[in-house]
């Protein structure tokens, strides 16, 4: 019979229970989003790490992988060197560079080009046509079709070095494209393409002979990467050597400052439904404040009370949590759509990730929140002066 | 003998308030015996809502002491007040003040839920007192559906649930008309004559008159008590009557 109070408390201003559990729904919906967002960013680089299949990354030392056009010469050297590592199995030599393609209405178009051994690369995922075989073959992705208008089959002609004043290229070939690609590091926008890692040092000449940007290694499963890594950075001073682990959490430190505003905004989100509920629990014990005080004069002991108030609270924010779920997830995507959009991104990288452990801790203490809200109005209905509030509410 | 309901003494009650401190009730003693009707008569501010609230233990004496069926209610906790309120006392407020969001049964049925009736049980006095009181046909309406004296029928009803030692009822034909007054009054007879136990505060001097005793109050004192129908022609209560006062 309590509870049936407390709830019809609630339906009898339908209109304003409405609008807070509204309001909680949005803090939900946004608390969610935030701790989405908190992981998603770092769960998408895991994910494209661990889809290469390489646990060790060498880069010319002093840089950071991903974003640097340093390279580091004698490669044949450094991957065989590499590869006598007996916890080594595989070595994935990489050069990444500049390539303008010629279009059939002759102008010239740049991409990104990377020079790898197809037979152990983990960088792209074939879906048309088929993979590279010879020197003058090329695997593109659907934005350099796009932009230079050619197709799988198609022959093209590209340079290593363009000067757009002279219009004159340096390094020029002769190619054929054999297949279309998702490259999983690049984003969908950038225009992309992959050679053989001689055609490519060979495109540079003597800048690029023999040079690499990337060396990936795979240990052998059971293998100590961390030992491994150790003696390979130990062994060429000129190189630095990354794990995963290592590289997500460099990633990690670098999103730092966007996690911590995530948090921070996660925590304004709880605030907000705290701050909700209170104010509409406040409200609806100063509205019943007469009732509250004829059941205490007519024996309703007080932890009733506490409980009828808190019961609302509760109500409030578990049915606005549940429905800030699925408008967090609805808004997730939605903006992930946005944001996925931005140049230079991982096609398949995801800023918002749902990771259900996280997901219902924090509408968990979103509703805690909601519990919270409730203790301070229901202790002061409880605990109210029942002769003066009654001789009060005569009066008004 | 009759056993004697409230017992109380020398009951003081200051209002502190900025300045001289208000003597709301000063030094009262009152006996009711088991079936008595008191009322309490006097002008508006002599504290007659005051001692009334300190008699139902939902306010404390300054000084004094206040026995109901033997216990002291002026010192106990407040879930210990709770609790005697809930079973001991029965309220009649001037505003009846019923849960607007329940029907007359449940309104009825609350103090019951509170004191962990059984259900059926509830259901079933409910439906008694509310026939008792007239009202069998509303026990379904809710408060805004029943007029006032209807709302107060109620509300006698609820007072009665847990069968009280002791009806208590501020200004209860405060607000009604002369005629649902006088309804009001011949209700408060019969549950009297069947065997409740009452104290009213009232203006209406028609109350007044009906009441076995009219204790008079000036300035938080009791000055005047005519005793109007002695108690030994009482008719002893038939066990059965929703009013009484558990054994
Ligand atoms: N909470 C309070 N604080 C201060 N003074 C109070 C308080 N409650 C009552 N009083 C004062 O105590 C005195 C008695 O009030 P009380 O309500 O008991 O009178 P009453 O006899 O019931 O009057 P009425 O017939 O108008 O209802 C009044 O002077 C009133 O102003
Ligand atoms: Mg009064």
């Amino acid at each position: 019979m309590m509870l049936r109070l407390a709830m019809a408390t609630l339906a009898r201003r339908r209109a304003r229970t409405a609008l807070t559990t509204a309001g909680v729904a949005v803090a939900a919906a946004m608390l969610l989003d935030m701790v989405m967002l908190g992981s998603g960013m770092r769960e998408s680089f895991r994910g494209f790490i661990e889809q290469q299949g390489f646990q060790i990354r060498l880069t010319p030392r002093g840089t950071m992988p991903f974003d640097s056009e340093a390279t580091v010469g004698g490669g044949a050297a450094l991957v065989r060197a590499v590869a006598t590592d007996p916890d080594v199995v595989t070595v994935a030599p990489l050069l990444g560079a500049k390539l303008f393609s010629r279009t059939p209405g002759d102008s010239v178009v740049s991409a990104f080009v990377l020079g790898l051994d197809p037979a152990v690369q983990g960088d792209y995922v074939l879906v048309e046509g088929r993979d590279l075989a010879a020197d003058d073959e090329l695997v593109v992705n659907a934005s350099y079709l796009a932009a230079t208008g050619r197709a799988v089959g198609d022959t093209v002609q590209v340079a290593a070095g363009y000067d757009a004043q002279m219009r004159r290229v340096t390094g020029a070939r002769t190619v054929r494209i054999v297949g279309r690609a998702r490259f999983v590091m690049l984003g969908g926008s950038e225009r992309a393409a992959a050679m053989r890692l001689a055609a490519v040092q060979a495109m540079g000449g003597r800048d690029r002979a023999d040079r690499l940007s990337v060396v990936l290694v795979a240990t052998r499963p059971g293998a100590d990467i961390e030992s491994v890594r150790r003696r390979l950075e130990a062994s060429d001073a000129r190189v630095s050597a990354l794990s995963t682990a290592a590289a997500l959490q460099l990633v990690d430190e670098r999103l730092g400052y966007f996690r911590q505003l995530a948090f921070i905004l996660a925590s304004v989100s709880l605030a907000v439904g705290f701050l909700l509920v209170t104010t509409l629990v406040t409200v609806s014990v100063n509205e019943r404040i007469g009732e509250i005080a004829v059941m205490r004069a007519i024996g309703v002991a007080r932890w009733r009370i506490v409980a009828q108030v808190m019961a609302e609270g509760v109500a409030l924010s578990l049915v606005g949590a549940t429905i800030g779920m699925g408008l967090g997830l609805v808004t997730a995507t939605w903006l992930n759509g946005i944001l996925a959009a931005f140049p230079g991104l991982p096609a398949a990288f995801d800023f918002f990730f749902f990771e259900p452990a996280a997901a219902f801790r924090s509408l968990g203490l979103l509703v805690l929140c909601g519990i919270a809200a409730g203790i301070w109005p229901a202790w002061r209905a409880a605990t109210l002066p029942i002769a003066r509030t009654l001789r009060e509410e005569a009066v008004a | 003998m009759r056993e004697i309901v409230l017992a109380a003494r020398d009951v003081r009650r200051d209002y502190p308030v900025a300045g001289e401190p208000v003597h709301a009730v000063r030094g009262i003693s009152l006996d009711v015996a088991a079936g008595d009707w008191v009322a309490i008569v006097g002008p508006s501010g002599c504290g007659k809502s005051t001692l009334l609230n300190l008699l139902g233990a939902i306010d404390r004496p300054t000084t004094g002491s206040i026995a109901i069926r033997g216990r002291d209610v002026a010192r106990m906790n407040d879930a210990d007040a709770t609790r005697f309120r809930l079973t001991g006392i029965g309220f009649v407020f001037q505003r009846f003040y019923l849960m607007p969001t329940l029907t007359a049964a449940e309104n009825v049925e609350l103090p019951m839920a509170e004191a962990k009736l059984p259900r059926a049980a509830r259901v079933a006095r409910a439906r008694e007192l509310l026939a008792y009181v007239g009202l069998g046909a509303r026990a379904d309406h809710r408060p805004y559906q029943l007029s006032g004296g209807e709302q107060q029928r109620v509300a006698i009803a609820r007072a009665l649930a847990n069968r009280p030692a002791l009806l208590l009822a501020d200004e209860p034909t405060g607000e009604l008309d002369a005629r649902t007054g006088t309804e009001m009054i011949a209700l408060f007879d019969r549950l009297n004559r069947d065997g409740t136990t009452i104290v009213t505060v009232t203006h209406d001097e028609e109350l007044a008159q009906a009441a076995r005793r009219v204790v008079h109050m000036r300035d938080g004192a009791i000055v005047d008590q005519v005793l109007r129908r002695p108690l030994a022609d009482a008719v002893p209560a038939p066990p059965h009557a929703p009013g009484t006062a558990q054994a």
